[in-house]
Protein backbone atom coordinates (compact mmCIF):
# COMPACT_ATOMS: atom_id res chain seq x y z
CA UNK A 1 0.00 0.00 0.00
CA UNK A 2 1.20 3.48 -0.83
CA UNK A 3 0.47 6.27 1.61
CA UNK A 4 0.39 9.41 -0.46
CA UNK A 5 1.44 12.35 1.65
CA UNK A 6 1.05 16.03 0.89
CA UNK A 7 4.46 17.01 -0.56
CA UNK A 8 6.36 20.14 0.37
CA UNK A 9 4.90 23.19 -1.36
CA UNK A 10 7.88 25.48 -0.86
CA UNK A 11 9.78 26.63 2.20
CA UNK A 12 7.09 28.83 3.71
CA UNK A 13 4.21 26.44 3.19
CA UNK A 14 3.56 24.02 6.01
CA UNK A 15 -0.02 23.24 5.10
CA UNK A 16 -2.46 23.37 2.23
CA UNK A 17 -6.20 23.35 1.78
CA UNK A 18 -7.66 20.74 -0.55
CA UNK A 19 -9.54 22.46 -3.37
CA UNK A 20 -10.18 19.56 -5.66
CA UNK A 21 -9.54 15.87 -6.10
CA UNK A 22 -8.51 14.98 -9.66
CA UNK A 23 -8.83 11.25 -8.96
CA UNK A 24 -11.33 8.94 -7.29
CA UNK A 25 -11.01 5.47 -5.79
CA UNK A 26 -10.33 2.92 -8.50
CA UNK A 27 -8.46 5.33 -10.79
CA UNK A 28 -5.03 4.21 -11.98
CA UNK A 29 -2.26 6.81 -11.58
CA UNK A 30 1.17 7.13 -13.18
CA UNK A 31 4.28 9.05 -12.18
CA UNK A 32 3.74 12.77 -12.63
CA UNK A 33 -0.06 12.61 -12.65
CA UNK A 34 -1.87 15.45 -10.92
CA UNK A 35 -4.01 13.91 -8.19
CA UNK A 36 -5.27 16.97 -6.33
CA UNK A 37 -5.33 20.74 -6.31
CA UNK A 38 -4.25 22.35 -3.07
CA UNK A 39 -4.49 26.01 -2.16
CA UNK A 40 -1.72 27.81 -0.32
CA UNK A 41 -1.35 31.47 0.48
CA UNK A 42 0.55 31.89 -2.77
CA UNK A 43 -1.15 29.80 -5.37
CA UNK A 44 -3.40 26.92 -6.20
CA UNK A 45 -0.96 24.08 -6.73
CA UNK A 46 -1.41 20.90 -8.76
CA UNK A 47 -0.14 18.10 -6.54
CA UNK A 48 1.66 15.41 -8.50
CA UNK A 49 2.28 11.83 -7.50
CA UNK A 50 5.57 10.11 -8.25
CA UNK A 51 4.44 6.53 -7.77
CA UNK A 52 2.33 4.18 -9.82
CA UNK A 53 -0.76 2.48 -8.49
CA UNK A 54 -4.51 2.54 -8.14
CA UNK A 55 -6.32 4.99 -5.91
CA UNK A 56 -7.76 3.05 -2.95
CA UNK A 57 -9.18 5.76 -0.74
CA UNK A 58 -9.14 9.52 -0.33
CA UNK A 59 -8.34 10.36 3.28
CA UNK A 60 -9.31 14.03 3.18
CA UNK A 61 -12.33 15.88 1.88
CA UNK A 62 -12.44 19.08 -0.13
CA UNK A 63 -11.79 22.13 2.10
CA UNK A 64 -9.76 20.11 4.61
CA UNK A 65 -6.52 21.75 5.65
CA UNK A 66 -3.71 19.23 5.63
CA UNK A 67 -0.17 19.64 6.98
CA UNK A 68 2.75 18.95 4.66
CA UNK A 69 3.57 15.28 5.17
CA UNK A 70 0.00 14.36 6.14
CA UNK A 71 -1.49 11.32 4.38
CA UNK A 72 -4.10 12.50 1.90
CA UNK A 73 -4.76 9.31 -0.03
CA UNK A 74 -3.95 5.62 -0.02
CA UNK A 75 -3.14 3.69 -3.16
CA UNK A 76 -2.82 0.05 -4.07
CA UNK A 77 0.55 -0.90 -5.49
CA UNK A 78 0.40 -2.70 -8.84
CA UNK A 79 -1.00 -6.19 -8.14
CA UNK A 80 -2.01 -5.41 -4.54
CA UNK A 81 -5.43 -6.42 -3.27
CA UNK A 82 -7.80 -4.40 -1.11
CA UNK A 83 -7.49 -7.05 1.64
CA UNK A 84 -3.74 -6.57 1.69
CA UNK A 85 -4.18 -2.81 1.89
CA UNK A 86 -6.57 -3.14 4.83
CA UNK A 87 -4.07 -5.37 6.62
CA UNK A 88 -1.33 -2.81 5.94
CA UNK A 89 -3.51 -0.03 7.28
CA UNK A 90 -4.07 -1.93 10.50
CA UNK A 91 -0.35 -2.65 10.79
CA UNK A 92 0.53 1.05 10.27
CA UNK A 93 -2.14 2.19 12.70
CA UNK A 94 -0.90 -0.27 15.31
CA UNK A 95 2.64 0.97 14.88
CA UNK A 96 1.61 4.53 15.71
CA UNK A 97 2.74 5.23 19.29
CA UNK A 98 -0.06 4.61 21.73
CA UNK A 99 -1.23 7.79 23.47
CA UNK A 100 0.43 8.54 26.79
CA UNK A 101 -2.44 7.51 29.03
CA UNK A 102 -2.32 3.93 27.79
CA UNK A 103 0.32 1.69 29.40
CA UNK A 104 2.84 0.51 26.80
CA UNK A 105 1.92 -2.99 25.78
CA UNK A 106 4.76 -5.48 26.06
CA UNK A 107 4.12 -6.59 22.51
CA UNK A 108 2.62 -4.86 19.54
CA UNK A 109 -1.02 -5.84 19.74
CA UNK A 110 -3.66 -4.17 17.70
CA UNK A 111 -5.68 -2.04 20.10
CA UNK A 112 -9.13 -3.47 20.65
CA UNK A 113 -11.46 -0.68 21.49
CA UNK A 114 -10.19 2.37 19.56
CA UNK A 115 -10.41 1.25 15.97
CA UNK A 116 -7.28 1.53 13.85
CA UNK A 117 -8.58 4.49 11.94
CA UNK A 118 -9.26 6.40 15.11
CA UNK A 119 -5.80 5.52 16.34
CA UNK A 120 -4.08 7.12 13.36
CA UNK A 121 -3.60 10.64 14.67
CA UNK A 122 -1.83 12.68 11.97
CA UNK A 123 -4.77 12.83 9.60
CA UNK A 124 -7.50 12.76 12.20
CA UNK A 125 -5.92 15.43 14.39
CA UNK A 126 -5.73 17.92 11.54
CA UNK A 127 -9.33 17.56 10.48
CA UNK A 128 -11.33 20.60 11.41
CA UNK A 129 -14.34 19.98 13.57
CA UNK A 130 -17.10 20.96 11.21
CA UNK A 131 -20.71 20.02 11.49
CA UNK A 132 -21.88 18.06 8.43
CA UNK A 133 -24.49 20.71 7.62
CA UNK A 134 -21.82 23.42 7.84
CA UNK A 135 -19.54 21.47 5.51
CA UNK A 136 -22.23 21.10 2.87
CA UNK A 137 -23.21 24.77 3.16
CA UNK A 138 -19.58 25.89 3.00
CA UNK A 139 -19.07 23.98 -0.22
CA UNK A 140 -22.21 25.50 -1.71
CA UNK A 141 -21.24 29.03 -0.69
CA UNK A 142 -17.56 28.66 -1.52
CA UNK A 143 -16.47 29.40 2.03
CA UNK A 144 -12.99 28.22 2.99
CA UNK A 145 -13.46 26.30 6.24
CA UNK A 146 -9.77 26.51 7.05
CA UNK A 147 -10.02 30.25 7.53
CA UNK A 148 -13.03 30.06 9.83
CA UNK A 149 -12.86 30.27 13.58
CA UNK A 150 -15.50 27.88 14.91
CA UNK A 151 -17.85 29.01 17.68
CA UNK A 152 -19.36 25.56 18.32
CA UNK A 153 -18.31 23.01 20.96
CA UNK A 154 -14.51 22.46 20.97
CA UNK A 155 -14.12 25.12 18.31
CA UNK A 156 -16.32 23.30 15.84
CA UNK A 157 -17.44 25.26 12.80
CA UNK A 158 -21.20 25.57 12.77
CA UNK A 159 -23.69 26.31 10.03
CA UNK A 160 -24.04 29.81 11.46
CA UNK A 161 -20.28 30.40 11.27
CA UNK A 162 -20.30 29.45 7.60
CA UNK A 163 -23.21 31.70 6.74
CA UNK A 164 -21.72 34.61 8.63
CA UNK A 165 -18.46 34.15 6.75
CA UNK A 166 -20.30 33.96 3.43
CA UNK A 167 -22.04 37.27 4.04
CA UNK A 168 -18.83 38.93 5.25
CA UNK A 169 -17.28 37.38 2.10
CA UNK A 170 -14.82 38.83 -0.38
CA UNK A 171 -11.92 36.92 1.14
CA UNK A 172 -10.17 36.13 -2.13
CA UNK A 173 -7.74 38.71 -3.61
CA UNK A 174 -7.15 40.84 -0.53
CA UNK A 175 -6.81 37.81 1.74
CA UNK A 176 -4.44 36.13 -0.66
CA UNK A 177 -2.32 39.26 -1.00
CA UNK A 178 -2.08 39.60 2.77
CA UNK A 179 -1.37 35.91 3.23
CA UNK A 180 1.26 36.00 0.51
CA UNK A 181 2.93 39.04 2.05
CA UNK A 182 2.98 37.25 5.41
CA UNK A 183 4.42 34.09 3.82
CA UNK A 184 7.14 36.04 2.01
CA UNK A 185 7.90 37.92 5.21
CA UNK A 186 8.17 34.72 7.22
CA UNK A 187 10.54 32.96 4.84
CA UNK A 188 12.69 36.04 4.26
CA UNK A 189 12.91 36.76 8.00
CA UNK A 190 14.00 33.19 8.59
CA UNK A 191 16.56 33.48 5.81
CA UNK A 192 18.03 36.70 7.20
CA UNK A 193 18.02 35.28 10.74
CA UNK A 194 19.63 31.94 9.93
CA UNK A 195 21.72 32.32 6.80
CA UNK A 196 25.03 34.18 7.01
CA UNK A 197 24.78 35.79 3.58
CA UNK A 198 27.73 37.12 1.64
CA UNK A 199 27.22 39.26 -1.46
CA UNK A 200 29.29 39.60 -4.64
CA UNK A 201 28.66 41.37 -7.93
CA UNK A 202 30.37 41.80 -11.27
CA UNK A 203 29.66 43.48 -14.60
CA UNK A 204 29.28 41.05 -17.48
CA UNK A 205 29.68 42.24 -21.10
CA UNK A 206 26.69 41.17 -23.16
CA UNK A 207 27.69 42.29 -26.68
CA UNK A 208 28.26 38.75 -27.92
CA UNK A 209 25.21 37.32 -26.22
CA UNK A 210 22.83 40.00 -27.49
CA UNK A 211 24.25 39.91 -31.05
CA UNK A 212 24.03 36.14 -31.15
CA UNK A 213 20.44 36.20 -29.88
CA UNK A 214 19.41 38.94 -32.30
CA UNK A 215 20.78 36.92 -35.23
CA UNK A 216 19.12 33.79 -33.94
CA UNK A 217 15.76 35.56 -33.54
CA UNK A 218 15.92 37.30 -36.90
CA UNK A 219 13.34 35.87 -39.25
CA UNK A 220 11.77 33.78 -36.53
CA UNK A 221 8.08 34.26 -35.88
CA UNK A 222 7.26 36.05 -32.64
CA UNK A 223 6.23 32.77 -31.00
CA UNK A 224 9.70 31.26 -31.48
CA UNK A 225 11.96 34.04 -30.27
CA UNK A 226 14.20 33.54 -27.29
CA UNK A 227 14.60 36.24 -24.65
CA UNK A 228 17.89 37.21 -23.02
CA UNK A 229 16.31 36.11 -19.73
CA UNK A 230 16.26 32.50 -20.97
CA UNK A 231 19.89 32.66 -22.09
CA UNK A 232 20.90 34.02 -18.67
CA UNK A 233 19.10 31.16 -16.92
CA UNK A 234 20.87 28.65 -19.14
CA UNK A 235 24.24 30.26 -18.45
CA UNK A 236 23.64 30.12 -14.68
CA UNK A 237 22.63 26.46 -14.86
CA UNK A 238 25.69 25.55 -16.94
CA UNK A 239 28.09 27.51 -14.75
CA UNK A 240 26.71 25.77 -11.64
CA UNK A 241 27.92 22.38 -12.87
CA UNK A 242 31.36 23.16 -11.45
CA UNK A 243 30.05 24.78 -8.25
CA UNK A 244 27.93 22.19 -6.47
CA UNK A 245 28.27 24.12 -3.20
CA UNK A 246 25.94 26.80 -4.61
CA UNK A 247 23.28 24.35 -5.79
CA UNK A 248 21.28 22.47 -3.19
CA UNK A 249 19.76 22.76 0.25
CA UNK A 250 20.96 23.37 3.80
CA UNK A 251 18.85 21.34 6.19
CA UNK A 252 19.33 20.16 9.76
CA UNK A 253 22.83 21.55 10.05
CA UNK A 254 24.20 20.05 6.86
CA UNK A 255 24.40 20.85 3.17
CA UNK A 256 22.90 18.41 0.67
CA UNK A 257 23.93 19.12 -2.94
CA UNK A 258 21.02 19.19 -5.38
CA UNK A 259 20.25 15.98 -7.27
CA UNK A 260 19.88 18.10 -10.40
CA UNK A 261 20.08 21.75 -11.36
CA UNK A 262 16.57 23.10 -10.94
CA UNK A 263 16.69 26.86 -11.22
CA UNK A 264 13.90 28.66 -9.38
CA UNK A 265 12.72 31.69 -11.34
CA UNK A 266 11.54 34.64 -9.27
CA UNK A 267 8.33 35.84 -10.94
CA UNK A 268 6.64 39.01 -9.78
CA UNK A 269 2.87 38.87 -9.82
CA UNK A 270 0.92 41.79 -11.24
CA UNK A 271 -1.31 42.00 -8.18
CA UNK A 272 1.80 42.16 -5.99
CA UNK A 273 3.89 39.46 -4.44
CA UNK A 274 6.41 37.05 -5.74
CA UNK A 275 6.65 33.38 -6.50
CA UNK A 276 9.73 31.35 -7.46
CA UNK A 277 8.80 28.05 -9.11
CA UNK A 278 11.50 25.82 -10.58
CA UNK A 279 12.46 25.14 -14.17
CA UNK A 280 13.32 21.49 -13.68
CA UNK A 281 16.68 20.25 -15.05
CA UNK A 282 17.48 23.71 -16.41
CA UNK A 283 21.01 22.76 -17.49
CA UNK A 284 19.79 19.99 -19.81
CA UNK A 285 17.13 21.99 -21.67
CA UNK A 286 17.92 23.13 -25.23
CA UNK A 287 17.45 26.90 -25.44
CA UNK A 288 14.18 26.82 -27.41
CA UNK A 289 12.72 24.31 -24.99
CA UNK A 290 13.93 26.36 -22.02
CA UNK A 291 12.21 29.42 -23.49
CA UNK A 292 8.96 27.52 -24.01
CA UNK A 293 9.04 26.24 -20.44
CA UNK A 294 9.87 29.68 -19.08
CA UNK A 295 6.94 31.24 -20.97
CA UNK A 296 4.65 28.51 -19.69
CA UNK A 297 5.96 28.82 -16.13
CA UNK A 298 5.46 32.60 -16.04
CA UNK A 299 1.94 32.26 -17.46
CA UNK A 300 0.98 29.57 -14.97
CA UNK A 301 2.58 31.41 -12.04
CA UNK A 302 0.51 34.49 -12.91
CA UNK A 303 -2.62 32.38 -13.36
CA UNK A 304 -1.71 30.78 -10.01
CA UNK A 305 -1.66 27.21 -11.32
CA UNK A 306 1.67 25.63 -10.48
CA UNK A 307 2.76 22.08 -9.83
CA UNK A 308 4.01 20.74 -6.51
CA UNK A 309 7.37 19.66 -7.97
CA UNK A 310 7.90 23.19 -9.25
CA UNK A 311 7.19 24.61 -5.81
CA UNK A 312 9.49 22.32 -3.85
CA UNK A 313 12.40 21.25 -6.04
CA UNK A 314 14.31 24.46 -6.85
CA UNK A 315 17.99 24.13 -5.93
CA UNK A 316 18.92 27.80 -6.48
CA UNK A 317 16.94 30.92 -7.42
CA UNK A 318 17.56 33.49 -10.14
CA UNK A 319 15.98 36.92 -9.87
CA UNK A 320 16.07 39.04 -12.99
CA UNK A 321 14.94 42.63 -12.60
CA UNK A 322 15.02 43.01 -16.36
CA UNK A 323 15.17 46.07 -18.52
CA UNK A 324 12.69 48.02 -16.39
CA UNK A 325 14.77 47.42 -13.30
CA UNK A 326 17.88 48.88 -11.69
CA UNK A 327 21.55 48.07 -12.09
CA UNK A 328 22.10 45.86 -9.06
CA UNK A 329 20.06 43.49 -6.94
CA UNK A 330 21.43 41.96 -3.74
CA UNK A 331 18.94 39.23 -3.09
CA UNK A 332 17.81 37.32 -0.05
CA UNK A 333 18.42 33.58 -0.30
CA UNK A 334 15.28 31.47 -0.49
CA UNK A 335 15.93 29.01 2.34
CA UNK A 336 16.71 26.13 2.43
CA UNK A 337 18.55 26.98 -0.79
CA UNK A 338 22.10 28.28 -0.36
CA UNK A 339 22.49 30.80 -3.17
CA UNK A 340 20.62 33.35 -5.25
CA UNK A 341 21.82 34.87 -8.51
CA UNK A 342 20.56 38.32 -9.46
CA UNK A 343 20.59 40.20 -12.75
CA UNK A 344 20.02 43.92 -12.99
CA UNK A 345 19.02 45.95 -16.03
CA UNK A 346 21.18 45.36 -19.10
CA UNK A 347 22.38 48.75 -20.35
CA UNK A 348 25.13 50.34 -22.40
CA UNK A 349 27.91 51.64 -20.19
CA UNK A 350 31.48 52.76 -20.67
CA UNK A 351 33.83 49.77 -20.88
CA UNK A 352 37.50 49.50 -21.61
CA UNK A 353 38.44 46.90 -24.19
CA UNK A 354 41.89 46.61 -25.80
CA UNK A 355 42.84 50.00 -24.36
CA UNK A 356 39.81 51.73 -25.84
CA UNK A 357 36.78 53.08 -24.05
CA UNK A 358 33.73 51.66 -25.82
CA UNK A 359 29.98 51.70 -25.23
CA UNK A 360 29.26 48.14 -24.14
CA UNK A 361 25.99 46.46 -23.18
CA UNK A 362 26.57 45.20 -19.65
CA UNK A 363 24.57 43.44 -17.01
CA UNK A 364 25.52 43.47 -13.34
CA UNK A 365 25.26 39.91 -12.06
CA UNK A 366 25.20 39.35 -8.32
CA UNK A 367 25.50 36.37 -6.06
CA UNK A 368 24.09 36.06 -2.56
CA UNK A 369 25.39 32.87 -1.00
CA UNK A 370 25.40 31.00 2.29
CA UNK A 371 28.70 31.25 4.17
CA UNK A 372 27.97 28.00 5.99
CA UNK A 373 28.43 26.23 2.67
CA UNK A 374 30.72 28.32 0.46
CA UNK A 375 33.23 31.17 0.60
CA UNK A 376 33.52 34.40 -1.33
CA UNK A 377 36.48 33.05 -3.27
CA UNK A 378 34.42 30.24 -4.77
CA UNK A 379 31.50 32.60 -5.27
CA UNK A 380 33.76 34.95 -7.22
CA UNK A 381 35.00 32.09 -9.40
CA UNK A 382 31.38 31.18 -10.09
CA UNK A 383 30.49 34.71 -11.26
CA UNK A 384 33.58 34.73 -13.49
CA UNK A 385 32.60 31.36 -14.92
CA UNK A 386 29.11 32.77 -15.60
CA UNK A 387 30.65 35.72 -17.43
CA UNK A 388 32.86 33.39 -19.51
CA UNK A 389 29.86 31.26 -20.45
CA UNK A 390 28.02 34.34 -21.72
CA UNK A 391 30.96 35.24 -23.97
CA UNK A 392 30.35 32.00 -25.88
CA UNK A 393 26.58 32.07 -26.20
CA UNK A 394 26.46 29.54 -29.05
CA UNK A 395 27.98 26.93 -26.76
CA UNK A 396 25.14 27.37 -24.27
CA UNK A 397 22.84 25.72 -26.79
CA UNK A 398 25.08 22.69 -27.27
CA UNK A 399 24.78 19.53 -25.27
CA UNK A 400 26.86 19.64 -22.06
CA UNK B 1 -9.14 50.10 -50.60
CA UNK B 2 -8.26 52.91 -48.24
CA UNK B 3 -8.49 52.45 -44.53
CA UNK B 4 -11.48 54.16 -43.00
CA UNK B 5 -11.85 55.79 -39.62
CA UNK B 6 -13.73 52.75 -38.36
CA UNK B 7 -10.85 50.46 -39.42
CA UNK B 8 -8.53 52.66 -37.38
CA UNK B 9 -10.80 52.46 -34.36
CA UNK B 10 -11.03 48.67 -34.68
CA UNK B 11 -7.24 48.38 -34.86
CA UNK B 12 -6.85 50.59 -31.82
CA UNK B 13 -9.39 48.52 -29.92
CA UNK B 14 -7.61 45.27 -30.88
CA UNK B 15 -4.26 46.63 -29.70
CA UNK B 16 -5.66 47.81 -26.39
CA UNK B 17 -7.44 44.51 -25.86
CA UNK B 18 -4.18 42.65 -26.45
CA UNK B 19 -2.46 44.97 -23.99
CA UNK B 20 -5.15 44.48 -21.41
CA UNK B 21 -4.84 40.70 -21.68
CA UNK B 22 -1.22 41.08 -20.56
CA UNK B 23 -1.82 43.87 -18.05
CA UNK B 24 -5.37 43.49 -16.72
CA UNK B 25 -4.92 46.39 -14.30
CA UNK B 26 -4.82 49.10 -17.00
CA UNK B 27 -7.79 51.10 -18.18
CA UNK B 28 -7.42 51.62 -21.93
CA UNK B 29 -8.90 55.13 -21.81
CA UNK B 30 -6.01 56.24 -19.61
CA UNK B 31 -3.26 55.18 -22.01
CA UNK B 32 -1.65 58.34 -23.41
CA UNK B 33 -1.04 57.73 -27.14
CA UNK B 34 2.22 59.70 -27.30
CA UNK B 35 4.00 58.49 -24.14
CA UNK B 36 6.09 55.28 -24.32
CA UNK B 37 3.86 52.36 -23.38
CA UNK B 38 6.47 50.88 -21.10
CA UNK B 39 6.54 54.12 -19.10
CA UNK B 40 2.81 53.75 -18.48
CA UNK B 41 2.35 50.02 -18.17
CA UNK B 42 4.53 47.63 -16.19
CA UNK B 43 5.75 45.36 -18.99
CA UNK B 44 8.85 43.20 -18.69
CA UNK B 45 10.48 41.58 -21.71
CA UNK B 46 8.28 38.49 -21.33
CA UNK B 47 5.13 40.66 -21.13
CA UNK B 48 6.21 42.56 -24.25
CA UNK B 49 6.78 39.31 -26.13
CA UNK B 50 3.39 37.99 -25.02
CA UNK B 51 1.81 41.27 -26.12
CA UNK B 52 3.34 40.84 -29.59
CA UNK B 53 2.15 37.24 -29.73
CA UNK B 54 -1.38 38.41 -28.89
CA UNK B 55 -1.13 41.19 -31.50
CA UNK B 56 -0.01 38.71 -34.12
CA UNK B 57 -3.04 36.55 -33.35
CA UNK B 58 -5.47 39.49 -33.44
CA UNK B 59 -4.06 41.71 -36.16
CA UNK B 60 -2.01 39.23 -38.20
CA UNK B 61 1.21 41.26 -38.19
CA UNK B 62 4.41 39.59 -37.02
CA UNK B 63 6.70 42.36 -35.78
CA UNK B 64 10.41 41.53 -36.17
CA UNK B 65 12.68 42.13 -33.19
CA UNK B 66 14.66 44.74 -35.11
CA UNK B 67 11.55 46.98 -35.22
CA UNK B 68 10.83 46.97 -31.48
CA UNK B 69 12.66 50.28 -30.98
CA UNK B 70 10.31 52.07 -33.42
CA UNK B 71 7.25 51.06 -31.42
CA UNK B 72 7.54 52.86 -28.11
CA UNK B 73 4.18 54.65 -28.06
CA UNK B 74 0.65 53.57 -28.89
CA UNK B 75 0.53 56.01 -31.84
CA UNK B 76 3.78 54.62 -33.26
CA UNK B 77 2.52 51.09 -32.87
CA UNK B 78 -0.82 51.85 -34.57
CA UNK B 79 0.88 53.63 -37.48
CA UNK B 80 3.31 50.73 -37.89
CA UNK B 81 0.55 48.10 -37.88
CA UNK B 82 -1.55 50.11 -40.34
CA UNK B 83 1.38 50.43 -42.74
CA UNK B 84 2.23 46.72 -42.46
CA UNK B 85 -1.35 45.69 -43.12
CA UNK B 86 -1.64 48.04 -46.07
CA UNK B 87 1.56 46.72 -47.68
CA UNK B 88 0.50 43.11 -46.98
CA UNK B 89 -2.88 43.59 -48.69
CA UNK B 90 -1.12 45.42 -51.54
CA UNK B 91 1.29 42.54 -52.22
CA UNK B 92 -1.61 40.09 -51.97
CA UNK B 93 -3.37 42.10 -54.64
CA UNK B 94 -6.36 42.43 -52.33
Amino acid sequence: MIEFKLPSLGAEMDQGTLLEWKVKPGDPVCKGDVVAVVDTSKSAIDVEIWQEGTVYELVHAIHDTVPVGGVIARLLEPGETAEHAEAEKRRIAAAVPVPAQAAPAPQAIAPLSPTPTQAAPPAAAERRRVSPAARVRAQALGVDLARLAGTGPQGAVTLEDVEKAATAKAPSPVDRALAMRAAIGAVMARSKREIPHYYLATDIPLARATQWLAQRNEGRPVTERVLLAALLLKAVARALARFPELNGHYRDGAFAPGAGIHVGVAISLRQGGLIAPALLATDTLPLDELMRRLTDLVARARALTLRSSEMSDATITVTNLGDQGVDLVQGVIYAPQVALVGFGRPSERAWVENGQVVAMPLVTASLSADHRVSDGHRGALFLNELSQRLQQPERLDEKP
Amino acid sequence: MSATASDDAALRRAVLEALQRIAPEISPSEIAPDVPLRDQVDLDSMDWLNFLVALHAKVGVDIPEADYAKLATLDQLLAYLKAKRASASHTNGA
